[in-house]
């Protein structure tokens, strides 16, 4: 599904990838280690089309077609999302309308018709339950005034509406309680299905007892310095990352 | 050029003006003695540093104190809140239209008349508040306007009534109105814990050059609440000065919203004195220009009490060539201690060539006061561009959704929901192609 080969990209002339390959096959789920600046939140921005990101070199196949060629619409049209680490408030836009809208476009791009804002509420009574969350979320403004917890839900409600095939959670865990940790693990395992594949970015091991990956990745200095099972991430949590860096640079 | 207006001056007293109060006279006089002393103001005038009336004071507008035009009630319809049976008075390029005024009963103890009949009705009223708020020592417009006291609304709220539907007050300009000026003088008292909506529109049909120059004084009394919701949709090539001054009494509250996006060039001032404790004031307001359009606004809010506190958010969206004027001031007097204010301006601006002036001012002579002003000038939210962009959202709709997003945080402010949602329909329509 997802083929990344030697992928560098930099941020203001910095560069911070310098090396990324990772493949990545429908059903299943990675996960992506590393410390702080190892560049795990970059890739997954560059993944999903950050403008601010600058390719300098490799190449990203998505389904065979040129990922990096792709305007960031296009990608999600296309069945990527990222569940962003900060996500953005957007006040005087309503939740309800600025999901029905992406929903819409995302059919528009499937050749499909509009659904109408009806057909449109059952759909989000269905989703809601799924986070937990109530319908005084869908009137107020897109993430505005929202709690950590709130807004990391609201991505997986958008992640719920919008069914990607390649689902990017990007340190979705970070500020979470353990109840708002359940809510999100449980809506990301129902949403997963064979044909889709999931990358998860986090620091931590914690999340990964709920969203148990395949496949664990650690980054470092903008490259994977080791790949492993899932028992890599508990090996991690367990000794912390210092032996792998000291390993990498050995 | 003053001279014509003293001579339309002149033939005014000896005809329209003279069925008036002898007191409206002698105020008359006193109004256009000033407005030739002060003479139409100069980029020199700090309150008029940005905005160049020289398109005003260059062609010659004559003033219209007989009934004209031929406005329909259809044609009104676009701008009215067709789902709601509001009191609305219907002035026709500055004067009353029995015709097309109407709508829903009021209770007893209010009352909503034009100027003549109330000359009649409210006599004591009149003499006690016209003239007594909005200064013209230092106002030029105000001067010309008080000059010229012919025709307008007069709305009384007695004591403890809380009007549960707004009242509408409608200024409608047609092409009879080219090269003419129409001057509405209003007049709002609000008594002691009374509650009530005024809604002040001004519209144009078609696209004739004409001046409106409208004073609205208020009064607000103790613990009483005013919401006045002014709509400026004046025709494209019109000039327009409208000028709100409110008197506040102890514990009362005015919320006020000015939405500006007609005209060639315009200026709101909207004042307000807080002259009693425990009350407060809220102003917000929304401009919206495009092409060569000029849109000012001057607020001012004197603290003279303490106690009080005052919130101010204007937004403005410009784009093409168009030029915004903010000046906000607050004024803090030695007594107000205690004081709340918060001022705020933000302006996007879509065009290269669109500009903005903005200037918050605080004057703060009390010591112990919290206050804080700010104002910020940009382009949309590139975070938020791709936010959206990352969910699928094309890039074109995306900025239409952050450019109506931006006014529609400002336009949520209004209770009103049929004024709310007329503005916000209005705005989506104006910033994206599809509803």
């Amino acid at each position: 599904m997802l083929e990344i080969r030697d992928l560098h990209a930099s941020v203001a002339g910095n560069e911070i990838l310098r090396g990324i390959t990772l493949s990545v096959d429908a059903g299943t789920v990675h996960a992506v280690m590393g410390p702080n600046g190892s560049g795990k939140s970059t890739l997954a921005q560059v993944l999903a089309g950050h403008p601010a990101y600058e390719v300098t070199g490799g190449t990203v196949m998505y389904n065979g077609e040129d990922l990096l060629a792709m305007a960031p619409e296009v990608r999600a049209q296309a069945g990527i999302f990222l569940a962003f680490q900060y996500p953005v408030e957007i006040p005087g836009v309503s939740n309800a309308y600025f999901l029905r809208a992406a929903y819409n476009e995302l059919r528009r791009a499937r050749g499909e018709e509009e659904i109408d804002p009806l057909r449109f509420a059952d759909l989000m009574d269905e989703k809601m339950k799924l986070v937990e969350m109530d319908n005084s979320m869908l009137t107020r403004s897109v993430n505005t005034g929202f709690s950590g917890g709130e807004k990391k839900r609201n991505e997986i409600l958008q992640m719920a509406v919008l069914e990607p095939k390649l689902a990017i959670l990007d340190e979705t865990d970070s500020g979470l309680d353990i109840d708002a940790l359940r809510i999100v693990a449980n809506g990301v395992n129902t949403l997963k299905k064979p044909a889709n594949a999931t990358i998860v970015v986090t620091h931590y091991q914690r999340l990964l007892n709920y969203i148990v990956p395949d496949f664990v990745h650690v980054l470092a200095g903008g490259r994977i310095v080791r790949s492993g099972g899932k028992d890599l991430a508990l090996e991690l949590e367990a000794r912390g990352y210092d032996w792998l860096l000291e390993e990498a640079v050995a | 050029m003053i001279e014509p207006y003293l001579r339309s001056f002149e033939a005014f007293s000896a005809n329209g003006g003279a069925a008036a109060p002898a007191w409206t006279r002698s105020l008359r006089l006193a109004a256009i003695t000033r407005f030739e002393t002060l003479g139409f103001p100069t980029t020199h005038n700090e309150d008029w540093h940005f905005t160049s009336v020289a398109p005003i004071v260059e062609s010659t507008f004559s003033p219209l104190t007989h009934e004209s035009g031929s406005v329909t009630a259809a044609q009104l319809t676009p701008f009215a809140f067709a789902e709601a049976d509001w009191r609305t008075l219907v002035f026709v390029n500055g004067r009353y239209n029995a015709s097309l005024s109407g709508g829903g009963e009021l209770p007893d103890g209010v009352r909503v008349l034009p100027l003549a009949q109330a000359y009649d009705e409210l006599p004591i009223l009149l003499e006690a508040y016209m003239g007594k708020v909005a200064s013209f020592d230092a106002h030029t417009f105000t001067a010309l306007n008080t000059a010229f006291i012919n025709d307008g609304a007069v709305v009384h709220v007695q004591q403890d009534i809380e009007l549960a539907r707004p009242i509408h007050l409608f200024f409608v300009s047609d092409a009879a109105s080219a090269k003419r000026t129409a001057q509405p003088r209003n007049l709002i008292v609000i008594d002691r814990h009374a509650k009530a909506t005024i809604v002040e529109s001004y519209v144009g049909i078609g696209d004739s050059a004409y001046l409106t120059n409208a004073v609205t004084e208020a009064v607000v009394g103790e613990g009483a609440t005013l919401t006045h919701l002014k709509l400026q949709q004046e025709s494209a090539s019109a000039y327009h000065v409208g000028t709100l001054d409110v008197r506040q009494a102890r514990g009362s509250h005015l919320y006020s919203f000015s939405f500006a996006t007609g005209g060639a060039l315009s200026r709101t001032n909207i004042y307000t004195e807080l002259r009693g404790e425990g009350g407060g004031a809220t102003l917000n307001g929304l401009y919206l220009g495009n092409g060569a359009q000029l849109i000012d606004h001057q607020t001012r809010i004197e603290h003279v009490e303490p106690n009080c506190y005052s919130r101010e958010l204007y937004k403005g969206i410009l784009d093409g060539a168009a030029h915004g004027v903010f000046n906000g001031k607050v004024f803090v007097h030695p007594a107000a201690q205690k004081t709340d204010g918060k001022q705020t301006n933000n302006t996007l601006l879509l065009s290269e060539r669109a500009q903005i002036d903005t200037k918050p001012q605080l004057e703060i002579f009390a010591d112990d006061v919290k206050c804080t002003h700010g104002a910020t000038v940009g382009r949309l939210d590139e975070t938020a561009l791709f936010y959206m962009k990352s969910r699928g959202i094309n890039a074109r709709t995306a900025r239409e959704l952050l450019t109506y997003a931006f006014a529609a945080d400002v336009l949520e402010t209004i209770d009103l929901d049929e004024v709310r949602h007329g503005l916000e329909a209005a705005t989506l329509r104006r910033y994206t192609e599809r509803t």
